[in-house]
């Protein structure tokens, strides 16, 4: 495809076609019309206006003034300059900032903070004085005169349509795919399967989940410990309204220590026993209840208890779950309670799960059930 | 694919390069070009040398007579794609360095840094690796924060750049399936932007993932092993970094850069679109040369896309990591929120009824997980992929289109842009509805409760509205035509009647207004002259063609003739003094049109 | 020598010892058994040190004499007794002071919580306090007399050079992060609800709010996290609000919505301009 161009040389020399739009297929508004089944007309077309064509050009003060050019000159070449300045500034604040590791935080956070100021600052003006000044130069010296180009439409001539055709007719005659059905058959199972080796290769990502989704670090008898600070809890140290965040012990040493924080994660709180309801009461040990942190819907962590109200609510999308009434959801996208992990004591008064949970934590699965 | 007959233009076909001065010595290599002619002869000499060596190895001399003086027009949005491109470059820029430092790996590591208030904590090597990055590295803080916005404004001028194509109509026929390979580009971005914040492992990053193996684990059937499979076990394993990493800087880029690739080559094959205008035409493409003014100004724009987001960089933190910590599943931050782009998915999370999940045979099925984070993106990028279809399968319109629409004159098309725009912005509302909430003082409770309403309600009112503004639009268009422009200028006759004296405009900037066509609703051709060879049979598939053929064409203003122009200017508009009697004054002028031109339900 | 033979709450101190210089990271897979036992005596001694020398009211605020609790009887008939009650026994909707302690009062009343101004889903924090220090002594002291109750912590358990930021940090981002959010910027709660912002909140009302549990907040007793651990969050929360953010501008520290909001407001704004000045034809 080859392009004729010409400065300004395109005089409207078709006026646009009207385009009905009634038609099946609207003919272009292009030069040639003719071919295109002319649709039946419900309604008499209007009579248009015509394309005036291309205003004419406009010189700018740049190109009648030549002080005016001298002066945009200057100017492009007062950008590229203030860019110099700017790899300069950059440079300079590259090896007079420094960041020591010696200082205090606050000092070493506001060096930091200068330093990209004054790096980002450099760079900026070494960029964008460059980019500005190219366009500068390109809007007020270089030609401001528009050119046409005319288009072509992709496809292809008849007769190119033709050999085309010809050529893949011939082409698969050649081969014989079409009177070979034994090989185009046998070719079309072969490429069909070639793929299965390189997804069975992909089976090794990662284990079957099995039980993993259900299963949590937490079983009978193992101690509550603080989150993070480590720590066992007695009933007397929660008063009433208290919260705790807690992991089972031995969590840090597990063999995937996040992937069992990730589903052992608990909250604990004391309630007044009358809030409790019987259902939640049934693991509670004096009024302290112990929950999953593990959002029922997308697996955030669901921490943000209001005591006031005994609500706990998730800060992603705003679950919030009643812990009076069991954790059962009372507003948002969750569907289910969160898990209660039932609490007891242990011999010497320390908090410890009665048990592990009785179904799975966190987000729905479909094999959960 | 379609062997209907298309009208060819009649390029001539012509060999010559319009190189102005009709200069064309030396053997092809750029310094040919140009009227200005560049003097020293050394310069030349080398300059020939050069193109030589080049003409001989691959022919250059071919390629730049074929693309150097190729045109391209200019408009400001026409230039939103490039802000998307150049981020990208800018992108890749920063990353390369980013990776220099950055350790893909969640091996345990104590921190001991310079960042006092995280000393001593045990953390992932990538966290550390991070953190050292933008404390240690000088200017590595910079660079991560150029990388990062540049990221945020890549992914909003792909939206913005989508936007424009969308309401010009610039999708339509031969550009589906650039607008195909644009949708693609769009979604792969939220994947690469995510796959990007997800590897620095703090807290906020790790919520993420988190809700991820969430959306993952909601997928019937095959979900827990697809998370098992991706995660490399149980959430969060130590896999899932490493493979992120690999497809955040290998796997999405090498396709970022072939799809970016192809979409700029079907732009020079197709030649880029152009906005009604005397002398535009759907066979030409008026605009400037890309060899030099356009080539200056696209490689100029580069440079202040680069510095502009440096200068974000520079002024505005951006992923505060060292505050967020490092991940660990049992903390959370108030207000964890996904990078804007990947914010109306998470909105739409936020608005889903609990009530959606049930348990059927003893499966689970989450469809408040599932149909705001799996189905309703899937759905909304196959509606967007297919829609340059749709639209012409609807108009009916099969002809090659290079001259857009102006937004006010394709009203259907625009209110279900602007309907599709609300119900993403409701979406990304909701994203930050407990920022709003802290910020107005508001109940979040009652801005989710509010906002599921209007995301059902507001789009079908925004289309409405929309289209009334867009043939409100149209109408104004008719009345500047026919009665040309307020001067301001009240005139008083003598008979005591004041008016005001309106100024004709010139036939230049009416053809702007004038140009288009009004389509009016298909109508069905009577058996015998039917072109589609279907016979006489009226299908389903024709009924519902002609109903949405109505439900898009059926509202329309036409645009002015100039028979009416001329009876306009008869009755005495505008023009001059004298003429200001009775009928048809200016202020009544739009509602008799109207009834006249106006078809509407 | 303190050893921890010697401690005399046993595991618990030992826990809290071990918490305390080999903090329970998230991403520990093996600990660093050797260190850990060396550390642990250290942390017990330091641990003990901090105890005898910091622990809560030993170093309090001036001692209450009788006229002080009379002085604040006299404040309290005349400013809160309409809501509380004459005997401070509470009423409808305001709770009953009787065992809040001085703590709860020198927050609510020092931070200008109360006396309520407006109804609301919460009492906010005020922007001018009604009462002087003084009569917020006095009133503290009357109703600390009504009950035993939280003390106002002494100087140096609030004090953030003693606190150690990085444990602090840790400790916020599991107990106070999700509700005030990572950089105690604040959050949304339910119903209109909120966690304040506790950039300008004093060490000692921090302090105190988490001993007391004000409104939404739950309690945070010494029993649950010991006052070291308040300290090393009030540290923690102190470098933070000291120490400029590296990055430039913080953008209120609100997380990706701020960020979004200012690449599309400032980005991509500044480059729609620039797009707009490179496109416009030159005169």
């Amino acid at each position: 495809m080859t392009d004729d161009d010409r400065r300004d040389a395109v005089t409207p020399q078709q006026r646009q076609e009207p385009d009905s739009g009634n038609a099946p297929a609207v003919p272009a508004a292009g030069p040639a019309p003719a071919g295109e089944p002319e649709p039946p007309e419900g309604q008499p077309v209007p009579d248009r206006f015509e394309d005036p064509g291309l205003p004419e050009h406009r010189p700018r003060s740049t190109d009648r003034d030549p002080r005016a050019a001298r002066r945009a000159e200057f100017q492009v070449a007062a950008l590229f300059s203030l860019s110099v300045t700017g790899t300069l500034l950059a440079l300079a604040a590259y090896y007079t900032v420094q960041v020591e590791d010696d200082l205090g935080v606050a000092e070493l956070l506001g060096r930091l903070r200068l330093s990209t100021l004054l790096l980002g600052i450099g760079l900026f003006l070494a960029l964008f004085c460059v980019g500005a000044g190219v366009v500068h130069w390109a809007r007020r010296l270089m030609p401001g005169e528009e050119w046409t180009e005319h288009r072509h439409v992709l496809r292809g001539s008849d007769t190119d349509r033709a050999e085309a055709r010809r050529i893949l007719a011939d082409g698969a005659a050649e081969s014989g795919l079409g009177r070979r059905p034994l090989i185009r058959n046998t070719l079309v199972g072969a490429l069909a399967l070639a793929p299965l080796p390189a997804i069975a290769l992909l089976r090794d990502t990662g284990p079957l989940p099995e039980d993993s989704l259900s299963r949590t670090f937490w079983r009978a008898g193992l101690h509550l410990v603080r989150d993070p600070e480590g720590g066992r809890i007695r009933p007397d140290d929660l008063v009433v309204g208290s919260v705790v965040h807690v992991m089972p012990e031995g969590v840090d040493e597990a063999e995937h220590p996040l992937e069992e924080r990730a589903k052992a994660a608990v909250l604990v709180i004391r309630l007044d026993p009358e809030d409790l309801d019987q259902e939640s009461l049934g693991g509670a040990h004096e009024g302290i209840v112990a929950y999953s942190k593990i959002c029922t819907h997308m697996g955030c962590p669901v921490g943000l208890y209001e005591q006031q109200t005994r609500h706990l609510l998730c800060p992603c999308h705003q679950s919030t779950f009643d812990v009076s009434r069991h954790c059962q959801v009372i507003f948002g996208p969750a569907k289910r309670p969160l898990p209660q992990l039932p609490l007891t004591v242990d011999p010497e008064g320390y908090l410890v799960a009665a048990d592990g949970f009785r179904e799975a934590v966190g987000p729905s699965f479909w094999e959960r059930g | 694919m379609s062997v209907t007959d298309e009208p060819a233009a009649t390029g001539a076909g012509g060999e010559e390069i319009g190189v102005p001065d009709g200069t064309d010595r030396g053997t092809g290599g750029p310094s040919t070009a140009g009227p200005a002619g560049s003097g020293g002869t050394r310069t030349a000499r080398a300059a020939g040398a050069v193109g030589t060596f080049a003409d001989e190895r691959f022919g250059a001399s071919r390629i730049v007579r074929g693309f150097a003086r190729k045109v391209f027009p200019d408009h400001w949005s026409f230039m939103l794609g490039e802000i998307a491109l150049y981020s990208f470059v800018v992108l890749l820029i920063t990353g390369v360095f980013l990776t220099l430092f950055y350790v893909p790996s969640v091996a345990p590591t104590t921190y001991e840094g310079s960042y006092a208030p995280l000393n001593g904590q045990q953390v992932s090597e990538a966290y550390a690796s991070t953190l050292r990055l933008s404390f240690d590295v000088r200017g590595g803080l910079l660079v991560r924060q150029i990388h990062h916005w540049s990221a945020l404004v890549f992914a909003a001028a792909i939206l913005v750049h989508m936007f424009r194509v969308f309401f010009t109509g610039a999708f339509r026929k031969p550009r589906e399936l650039n607008w195909v390979v644009g949708v693609v580009l769009a979604l792969l971005a939220i994947f690469e932007g995510f796959a990007g914040y997800s590897l620095p492992d703090d807290l906020l990053s790790g919520t993420g993932l988190r809700i991820a193996s969430s959306i993952l684990l909601s997928i019937p059937f095959v979900g827990s092993y697809l998370s098992s499979f991706l995660f490399g076990g149980e959430f969060p394993g130590e896999a899932f970094i490493p493979r992120l990493y690999t497809i955040h800087v290998l796997i999405l880029p090498a396709v970022f850069v072939l799809l970016i690739s192809a979409h700029l080559f079907m732009v020079v094959l197709h030649k880029h679109t152009q906005y009604p205008g005397p002398g535009r035409r759907d066979d030409n493409v008026v605009g400037y040369p890309f060899y030099p003014v356009y080539l200056a100004k696209a490689g100029g724009f580069f440079f202040i896309v680069a510095g502009i987001t440096t200068l974000m960089a520079a002024v505005f933190t951006i992923n505060p990591i060292w505050a967020y910590g490092a991940y660990d599943p049992s903390p959370v931050t108030a207000g964890s929120q996904p990078d804007w782009y990947m914010g109306f998915l998470d909105g739409a999370a936020r608005l889903a009824p609990g009530w959606w999940e049930f348990t059927a045979f003893g499966h689970t099925v989450s469809l408040n997980v599932l149909l705001p984070a799996v189905v309703l993106p899937g759905v909304l990028s196959i509606v967007a992929i297919l829609y340059p279809w749709l639209e012409s399968f609807v108009t009916r319109s099969r002809r090659e289109h290079h001259v857009l629409d102006r937004p006010r004159n394709a009203p259907t098309r625009t209110g279900l842009g602007v309907m599709a725009i609300t119900f993403y912005l409701l979406l990304l509302v909701s994203g930050g509805n407990d920022i709003i909430a802290t910020q107005l003082h508001l109940s979040i409770n009652a801005i989710t409760v509010a906002l599921r309403v209007l995301v059902i309600a507001l789009p079908p009112i925004a289309f409405l509205v929309t289209k009334r503004i867009c043939l409100g639009l149209q109408r104004r268009d008719r009345d500047l035509v026919l009665h040309g422009r307020e001067t301001g200028r009240i005139v008083r006759t003598e008979q005591g009647e004041v008016y005001e004296v309106h100024e004709p405009i010139d036939e230049r900037e009416r053809w702007r207004l004038v140009q288009h066509q009004a389509h009016r609703p298909y109508e069905p051709p009577s058996p015998d002259e039917t072109g589609s060879g279907n016979g006489h049979s009226v299908t389903v598939r024709d009924r519902l063609r002609s109903r949405l053929n109505r439900f898009y064409f059926r509202d329309r203003v036409d645009p002015v003739t100039p028979a009416e122009l001329a009876a306009a200017q008869a009755s005495g508009h505008g023009t001059g003094p004298g003429h200001g009697t009775g009928e048809g004054r200016s202020t009544e002028a739009p509602s008799t049109e109207a009834a006249g031109t106006t078809t509407e339900r | 020598m303190t050893t921890p033979q010697m401690n005399p709450p046993q595991p618990t101190a030992e826990a809290r010892g071990a918490g305390k210089d080999t903090v329970t990271a998230p991403t520990a897979r093996r600990r660093r058994r050797m260190a850990t036992a060396l550390l642990v005596p250290i942390g017990l001694l330091t641990t003990g040190l901090a105890y005898t020398l910091l622990a809560p009211g030993s170093a309090g605020a001036a001692p209450t004499g009788a006229e002080d609790v009379s002085a604040g009887r006299e404040l309290f008939l005349a400013n809160c007794s309409t809501c509380h009650g004459i005997d401070a026994g509470g009423r409808d909707l305001a709770p009953s002071l009787v065992g809040v302690g001085a703590a709860a009062v020198d927050f609510q009343v020092g931070t200008g919580r109360m006396p309520l101004r407006a109804s609301g889903p919460q009492s906010p924090k005020g922007s001018k306090v009604t009462f002087s220090q003084e009569e917020i002594r006095r009133l503290a002291a009357y109703v600390a007399s009504l009950g035993p109750g939280p003390e106002i912590p002494g100087a140096s358990a609030v004090d953030p050079t003693l606190g150690d930021p990085s444990r602090g940090a840790l400790i916020f981002r599991t107990n106070c992060a999700m509700c005030h959010n990572f950089a105690g910027k604040g959050g949304a709660l339910t119903q209109g609800k909120y966690a304040p912002d506790l950039s300008d909140t004093s060490p000692t009302h921090i302090y105190e709010a988490m001993l007391t549990g004000p409104g939404s907040m739950p309690v945070f007793a010494d029993t649950t996290l010991d006052s070291e651990s308040k300290r090393d969050i009030i540290a923690y929360l102190d470098t933070i609000n000291e120490a400029p953010s590296p990055g430039g501008l913080a953008l209120g520290s609100l997380g990706p919505v701020s960020e979004g909001l200012v690449a599309w407001v400032v980005g991509l704004s500044a480059l729609i301009g620039c797009a707009v000045w490179v496109g416009a034809r030159s005169s």
